[in-house]
């Protein structure tokens, strides 16, 4: 029997249905894999004892027909949980200890599961790598020295080395799919308002989404069903009915139009690349979809929209941290202001402040038509792309990520660098709608890579069914020597 | 356009952060790249498009005027990092 901690979400779910295994016996081998893990530095805060006592009970009293029973979840620290210190990858927010529970977290224990440990982040989920946590780098399980990518990075590289056997993870620019194509493994960004933002520290909240981190499709569909559903305290949750994802999860995508965005194709993309792409349409079509040539005309002004928008929504967002009500105060400082401004100076880090300081720039008197209004001008034309294809196409294929994993530190001094690693999966927050990212391949350096596929607003079903379809076609191994063990 | 030590001076005064002059020279260079590269948008006439307001097709949800909670206020202080039983405690702001 392959090793526990190894199987996909869904494989476990039905062990403990059919009674073949314990929630205790789950949970302990996989407190096992987080012991003995010494170098990924994906877990800011474990909570091992708390998750064995919630096995136990739930071991006593099995409630079988819940979606996920007696799942142990470690989830990205930008979750608050009750009672448990969530800390968004910040000193700002160290010592913080949530008195509520968010929504989504909340909807999981419901369904039988429960709290293993809180996932290392980029600094309040400003990041592509993970480098900006003020919890340290987080190493890839792919090879040493290698980002996870980011935000979502602790929670990609824990999923991909067997720490925890899902997660979730919130996507404001890409900070889902892009790790999960750094790490080989699965991540939806759903449509905007399908997963409540309640209760999530806030980036950028017309772009932030929270979505599942998965080893398998079934998985992602599982956990998207688990994680959805209407929720009265945001106000931007869609009140619709409540899908069964898992259930009518299909691989027959037969007549079915994916759309290929020539933007896409940007200069200097390495081979690899393209050869995954032409492998994705490939395998799509021996599926019975038909590939048809897409434009997106406006696909390269999303990034330089996204850095006015997020930025403008992120500076306002954080103007909550003041040192009063919670999170850090610095002991410097003779008055009020001089208390704010070294709060603020103190406890955020550089790539933070750098944001607070372009959003204020943007939305600040005489700035504001030049660089935000104009921002959401072209934001207009980016979603309408969006909508003008979408009367044609099903669904969009692309590559997830301009290139495989990089090393920690290669692009650190280089925010542009940096930023253009989002250039794929930027749009699609942008407009809204939901995308999920595959492994498909790898690089000379077996490094893997992702294909993302990008559906209509609420069309998670069919962006599953296709992600399926191609998944079964791919047959990805990932393939980990367990040298972070050491 | 280049953003210099001044406006990053009187930004970060706006944002609240205090800087040393170390880092608004890194944080100039930085910002000026940002910008020169946000400022690519220049090159599309927006003159006739509207500005996207909100990204759901369906009006925000506006709800009910009624009380849902209170009478927390041991929880609400509770992460303050100065506070006495009733209030959040800062700086001495009147003489």
């Amino acid at each position: 029997m392959t090793e526990l901690t190894k199987k996909s979400l869904t494989e476990i779910t039905n062990l403990i249905k059919k009674k073949e295994i314990k929630s205790e016996e789950l949970t302990e081998s996989f407190i096992r894999n987080i012991e003995k893990d010494k170098k990924l530095n994906s877990f800011i805060t474990k909570c091992s004892e708390s998750a064995l006592k919630k096995a136990k009970n739930f071991d006593k009293k099995p409630e079988l027909k819940k979606l996920l029973p007696g799942i142990p979840i470690a989830v990205k620290d930008l979750f608050c949980t009750n009672g448990v210190k969530t800390t968004a990858g910040s000193k700002m927010l160290e010592n913080f200890i949530p008195n509520y529970e968010s929504t989504i977290t909340n909807n999981l224990w419901n369904e039988g599961a429960f709290l293993l440990g809180k996932l290392n982040c980029d600094e309040y989920a400003m990041g592509s790598s993970n480098e900006t946590s003020y919890f340290g780098n987080v190493m890839n399980p792919i090879a040493k020295n290698t980002v996870p990518g980011g935000s979502s990075g602790g929670s990609a590289s824990a999923l991909a080395a067997n720490l925890t056997p899902t997660t979730i993870g919130t996507d404001t620019g890409g900070s889902i799919r892009q790790p999960a194509s750094f790490t080989g493994t699965v991540g939806l960004k759903p449509t905007y308002g399908l997963c409540s933002r309640w209760g999530i520290v806030a980036f950028a909240s017309s772009l932030d989404q929270a979505g599942p981190m998965t080893k398998s499709v079934e998985d992602c569909a599982l956990m998207l069903e688990a994680m959805a559903g209407f929720d009265e305290k945001d106000s931007t949750s869609i009140n619709k009915k409540k899908e069964n994802y898992s259930k009518n999860l299909s691989d027959k995508i037969k007549g079915l139009k994916i759309g290929i965005p020539k933007e896409y194709r940007v200069e200097n993309m390495p081979k690899e690349i393209d050869k995954l792409w032409e492998n994705g349409k490939k395998i799509l079509k021996e599926s019975g979809a038909e590939i048809i040539d897409i434009t997106l005309p406006n696909t390269k002004y999303a990034l330089p929209t996204y850095y006015i928008v997020a930025p403008a929504e992120a500076s306002s967002n954080l103007a909550r941290y003041d040192g009063v009500k919670y999170g850090f105060r610095s002991n410097r400082g003779n008055n009020l202001l001089e208390m704010y401004e070294n709060t603020r100076s103190e406890g955020f880090g550089d790539e933070v402040k750098r944001r607070i300081l372009i959003g204020t720039y943007v939305l600040s008197s005489g700035y504001y038509d030049a660089y935000y209004l104009k921002a959401q001008k072209v934001r207009y034309l980016i979603k309408n792309d969006f909508d003008q294809v979408f009367k044609k196409v099903d669904a969009i294929l692309t590559p997830s990520t301009p290139s495989s994993a990089f090393k920690i530190g290669e692009k650190k001094d280089d925010p542009i660098s940096m930023y253009l690693n989002d250039i794929f999966t930027v749009p699609v927050n942008l407009a809204g709608i939901p995308a999920i990212s595959i492994p498909a391949g790898t690089d000379n350096n077996n490094y893997p890579l992702g294909l993302q596929l990008i559906g209509k607003p609420l069309d998670e079903q069919k962006l599953l069914n296709i992600a399926f379809a191609a998944e079964k076609k791919i047959n990805f191994k990932q393939t980990l020597k367990k040298w972070w063990e050491k | 356009m280049s953003i210099d030590k001044d406006k990053i001076k009187h930004i970060s005064q706006l944002a609240r952060i205090s800087l040393d002059s170390k880092k608004t020279d890194a944080l100039a260079k930085d910002l000026s790249s940002i910008f020169k590269f946000i400022e690519q948008l220049n090159e599309i006439n927006t003159d006739k498009t509207e500005p996207l307001s909100s990204i759901l097709n369906e009006p925000l949800r506006s709800r009910e005027d009624v009380i849902n909670d209170g009478k927390i206020r041991e929880k609400v202080l509770k992460n303050s990092p100065q506070k006495n039983e009733e209030f959040f405690i800062v700086p001495k702001v009147i003489e």
